[in-house]
């Protein structure tokens, strides 16, 4: 399972205004109450708490305080071949900052080594427009990109471009779940056609799915066969589109009490307008085409109206 | 500052889901068993946990059912090692709002890339962009403590070789994973979950039907450092050492369970905690992200309450590089 | 149990997109203000607490971690605070134990939210592993329950209008408040679209940036408070499963016994009578009669007819939400903060064009998950 997003970042004035600087191949420290220039730049002085102002242009070139050296490069880092990470100090700051250095091999790196950024061809105002560091003086690793040292102290005020206001940051993030054993058995009976619960050794109740007692917190026991048929015990229509829905609106959303079961479990009601669709109407599961038949709960597209007389509401009413 | 002590406590070193239900419902159990107390006499429940190591917001939510919470209970979460729950928990019961308090916290890292989740707690403008792994932060870390003279690669193999079969010359014939960290110095990845159980004075005391005697809680702190990897001095751990100063931590300590996820991080710590060497460590039952802090807490209470030490100290850290620490300060003696 | 009170708040300019300040100068807007508004300098915080709704609403694995800088706390004690919707509310209360426990003077609780740096409804729709594929958003989760009480009690259709128009008016009055609409009618309300039927656009709660602050202090920090203080008499929290058989979902019984050991804590016996005025959440309008009687102030089946009777407006017998509550302003992660904090500006009198005149005791109340997760406590002119 992966879990992607665009985030946008809004970036408020210091942050915007470094951006802005990366994005004009310059580097922009943030300076403090006690004149130490941070890089990258905070946002709020440490000491007094104020916001800060003063921003200071420092060299793209600097020194290796620190580093390691990663063989097998992963998923959104700077480099997709063997690089090493360093603690950069650019000449200029009084702290350091992390990146790539891209040095072609380990036995290159070495702390106090020189290093210099490497500009992405296109800049949009964001970190990565600084692609990476590279050894300075050497050319190794070759780019579209290109490199620079510019002059360090100078006042970076109006020269800068117009702050950025938004960064786009992606966040890409891969999941393995695994089944209980509980879930494992209803995928299973699922994957032949049945629907099973599991009764509570405690308050005897049948949950479907089964599951751990939420009310007593123990293990379920016995498995019970339940019926794909069941009672509408309340519903919403949905007529709002909205980011991950699946179906277009209008679509009935209900809580189904199968017959056998104490829970209702939610579901979509289709196949009549969703105005017909009524508290105590009674449902039957619409099962997929067997040859399509997995072990997921996919395999009921919806549930539909039998045509039975609505249920009491008395049978219910203490399902709301 | 009224009494509280710690007296029960139960892991698991596996989780099946992240949710963590199935396996709380059995570490549950075991810790109230120990404790002496049913699951009903709970005045508060706490946990700790990740929305970002389960991959899904609200992960916690479901852990609840674990509780078996009807009728309803007082309870709360934070979104980070359950160590701090347990903190939250102490308060509780020293603010005489509670008189016993269950903590637990679960995580399953296995479930998705760790060394890539953590880079979303760094700076989410300026260096989480560039997916920066956590075993490379570490790494970052252990160099500059290694060049400042503070400890060599074969202490930090002595540390790794403490819990294995291989000695401290072997394991450093190995190659490096990031150097100069090689793979016996980074903490093997665990899923699981654990519970502590708490109790003030009295309710400490008299338990008729539990064997172990309470670990008395004699200090607990917590501090945070900056968060910048450039802004603070990486070979130091300010955040530890104030916190072990709050908590009154003394050099007499007998024993002591460190989490540092990194061997390198426990000879730092060692330091920042002002530990003699003959501080004994005790290895940890329970080792899963978001419940290893708590499972030191538990691994130094069971060296109480068994009579196995005197006194015990535990520490639980949290973010990028040893940024936050918490420190626990236990003993058997209830004159202190 | 030891005394604490709220010394100061301060909250941010809700809006949809405050696309002008980052994560941090999102908090710190809310920050600066509770310490101007409390007379509190940064060197009197002994620790700070941070409240937030999941991590992936802004893609950061626990943020407080890279704001610890900016907020004041590094060097400090820091603890991050997750209940869901309740989260903000359970920061207050998490504040006060701290104060309580006797181990701080002066603690700082902010909760934030920038939902504009993602999309709520994307980071919700994330199914649960091996679950149907069901898709219907946060108000498809509610409307239902709203339907059954509406169906419990034969409630009249037009009561959520009623609510969604007092609170969105109220809302005009606080100049904090995303949602201002002077000029809304129930006409307007119900020529709205209808979202997730039964529940109208007009009465659901809009997505906001925001944050709020509170700054909490001991009996000595209130006592040399020049200002009138918000005396914390009683607070409470209560958890129950999302869903379990039988679950009342119209009336959660997790909610009833916070608000029965509440009322208890705080030596009230009659909280219609007793209480001048509450902040309740409300993100969708029929919750505010569920809620009244969820809570209390009326028995079952007779909330609706308070609000249907005009009495929870400003100068009616309980009014509810004058801030506009969660109707108006919905930074998910503070709104149950904000809640709290609205409270305690009506009993230290500074809540400005939507103060209750008169006010000395308040209720600030938070609920979050599937109805199942509550915190709230009661604020008044004296301890």
């Amino acid at each position: 399972m992966t879990i992607a997003f665009d985030y946008t970042r809004s970036l408020g004035p210091v942050l915007g205004r470094f951006m802005a600087g990366l994005r004009d191949r310059r580097v922009l420290g943030a300076r403090t109450s006690d004149g130490r220039v941070h890089v990258p730049p905070l946002e709020f002085d440490p000491v007094t708490h104020k916001p800060v102002t003063d921003l200071v242009e420092v060299s793209g070139a600097g020194t290796v305080v620190s580093w390691t050296w990663s063989p097998h490069p992963l998923e959104g880092q700077p480099l997709d071949r063997p690089f090493g990470w360093a603690l950069i100090r650019l000449d200029g700051a009084d702290t350091t900052m992390i990146h790539a250095v891209d040095a072609g091999a380990e036995t290159r790196m070495r702390t106090g080594m020189r290093v210099r950024a490497r500009w992405a061809a296109d800049r949009t105002g964001h970190i990565r427009d600084l692609a990476c560091f590279e050894p300075a003086g050497s050319s190794v690793g070759s780019s579209a990109g290109s490199s620079a040292g510019s002059a360090v102290g100078s006042s970076a005020g109006e020269a800068a471009g117009e702050p950025v206001r938004i960064m786009v940051t992606p966040i890409r993030l891969h999941y393995r779940h695994t089944t209980s054993d509980e879930e494992d058995h209803y995928l299973r009976a699922l994957a032949d056609g049945r629907l099973i619960g599991q009764r509570c050794p405690a308050c005897r109740k049948v949950y479907v799915p089964p599951r751990v007692c939420p009310a007593d917190g123990v293990a379920p026991g016995e498995v019970v066969a339940v019926s794909d048929r069941g009672t509408v015990t309340t519903f919403c229509v949905v007529n709002v589109p909205f980011a991950g829905q699946r179906l277009d609106p209008p679509y009935v959303v209900a809580q189904v009490l199968l017959d056998g079961a104490d829970i209702p479990v939610p579901h979509l009601i289709l196949g009549l307008d969703a105005a017909q669709v009524r508290m105590g109407m009674r449902v039957a599961a619409v099962w997929r085409d067997r040859a399509q038949w997995s072990a997921t709960p996919e395999n009921i597209a919806h549930f539909e109206p039998t045509g039975e007389p609505d249920a009491g509401y008395e049978s219910y009413a203490e399902h709301l | 500052m009224s009494d509280v002590a710690v007296i029960g406590f139960a892991a698991a070193d596996t989780s099946v889901t992240t949710s963590g239900v199935e396996t709380l419902v059995p570490v549950f159990e075991r810790a109230l068993g120990r404790a002496g107390l049913s699951r009903r006499e709970v005045d508060f429940w706490c946990s700790g946990s990740s929305d970002y190591l389960a991959g899904r917001a609200f992960s916690f939510v479901s852990a609840v059912d674990a509780i078996g919470a009807v009728p309803p209970i007082t309870e709360s979460h934070v979104e980070m090692d359950a160590a701090w729950a347990f903190y939250e928990a102490y308060l509780k019961i020293v603010s005489g709002e509670a008189e016993t308090a269950l903590v637990y916290g679960f995580g399953k890292a296995g479930a998705g890339d760790l060394n890539r989740v953590l880079a979303l707690q760094l700076d989410p403008y300026t260096v989480a962009p560039l997916w920066p792994d956590a075993t490379s932060v570490a790494a970052l870390q252990a160099r500059l403590a290694l060049e400042a003279g503070l400890f060599t690669e074969r202490d930090m193999a002595v540390v790794a070789a403490r819990d294995r079969a291989e000695t401290a010359e072997e394991l450093l014939t190995r190659p490096y994973v990031a150097a100069p960290l090689r793979a016996h110095d980074v903490a093997r990845l665990a899923d699981g979950a654990a519970a502590v159980v708490l109790a003030a004075g009295d309710r400490a005391r008299h338990r008729p039907s539990a064997g172990d005697r309470p670990a008395w809680i004699t200090g607990i702190a917590h501090r945070v450092d900056p968060p910048g990897l450039g802004e603070r001095d990486l070979t130091a751990v300010p955040s530890a050492t104030a916190a072990a100063a709050d908590a009154g931590l003394g050099a007499d300590v007998e024993v002591v369970a460190l989490h540092a996820p990194f061997t390198h991080q426990e000879l730092l710590l060692r330091a920042a905690l002002g530990l003699p060497d003959s501080t004994r460590s005790v290895a940890p039952e329970g080792n899963a992200m978001f419940s290893a802090g708590l499972s030191r807490i538990g691994a130094a209470a069971t060296e109480v309450m068994s009579g196995r030490a005197r006194t015990a100290v535990a520490h639980a850290t949290g973010g990028p590089a040893l940024q936050q620490n918490l420190v626990c300060v236990l003993t058997g003696s209830e004159t202190v | 149990m030891r005394r604490a009170a709220v010394l100061g708040t301060g909250q941010t300019q809700h809006r949809s997109r405050r696309t002008d300040v980052s994560m941090a100068g999102l908090c710190r807007e809310a920050i600066d203000r509770a310490l101007t508004d409390s007379d509190t300098d940064w060197s009197q915080i002994d620790a700070v607490v941070l409240g937030k709704a999941p991590d992936l609403f802004e893609g950061v694995m626990m943020p407080e971690l890279f704001l610890a800088d900016a907020i004041g706390a590094a060097g400090k004690p820091l603890l991050r605070v997750h209940t869901a919707g309740s989260v903000g509310g359970a920061t207050a209360l998490v504040a006060t134990s701290l104060i309580r426990a006797g181990v701080h003077r002066r603690v700082l609780a902010v909760a934030f939210e920038k939902q504009s740096e993602s999309n709520a409804m994307w980071a919700l729709s994330i199914q649960p592993p091996f679950s149907a594929p069901i898709g219907a958003g946060a108000g498809g989760y509610f409307a239902p329950h709203i339907r059954s009480y509406i169906r419990r009690f034969g409630v009249p259709e037009h009561v959520g209008a009623l609510v969604a128009v007092k609170d969105r008016r109220n809302g005009a009055l606080n100049p904090y408040a995303h949602l201002r609409q002077p000029d809304i009618t129930p006409e307007s309300v119900r020529s709205s679209p209808m979202l997730w039927d039964p529940i109208r656009y007009d009465e659901t709660c809009p997505s906001s940036d925001g944050a709020c602050a509170v700054v909490i202090g001991d009996q000595a920090a209130a006592e040399s408070s020049s200002d009138q203080v918000a005396w914390i008499r009683a607070t409470a929290m209560r958890t129950e499963p999302t869903s379990y058989s039988g679950k009342d979902h119209v009336n959660p019984r997790a909610g009833a016994l916070a608000a029965r050991a509440l009322w208890a804590a705080a030596g009230i016996s009659d909280p219609l009578d007793e209480v001048d005025v509450a902040e309740i959440y409300v993100p969708f309008s029929w919750f505010e009669p569920m809620w009244l009687e969820n809570l209390g102030f009326t028995g079952p089946g007779q909330g609706w007819k308070l609000t249907e009777a005009g009495e929870t407006g400003i100068g009616g017998r309980l009014p509810v939400n004058p801030s506009g509550g969660v109707l108006c302003s919905n930074p998910i992660g503070a709104s149950g903060l904000l809640r709290f904090a609205e409270a305690a500006m009506q009993v230290m009198g500074r809540a400005g064009a939507h103060q209750v005149a008169g006010a000395g005791t308040a209720l600030g109340h938070a609920y979050g998950g599937g109805s199942q997760f509550f915190s709230m406590w009661v604020v008044g002119k004296q301890p």
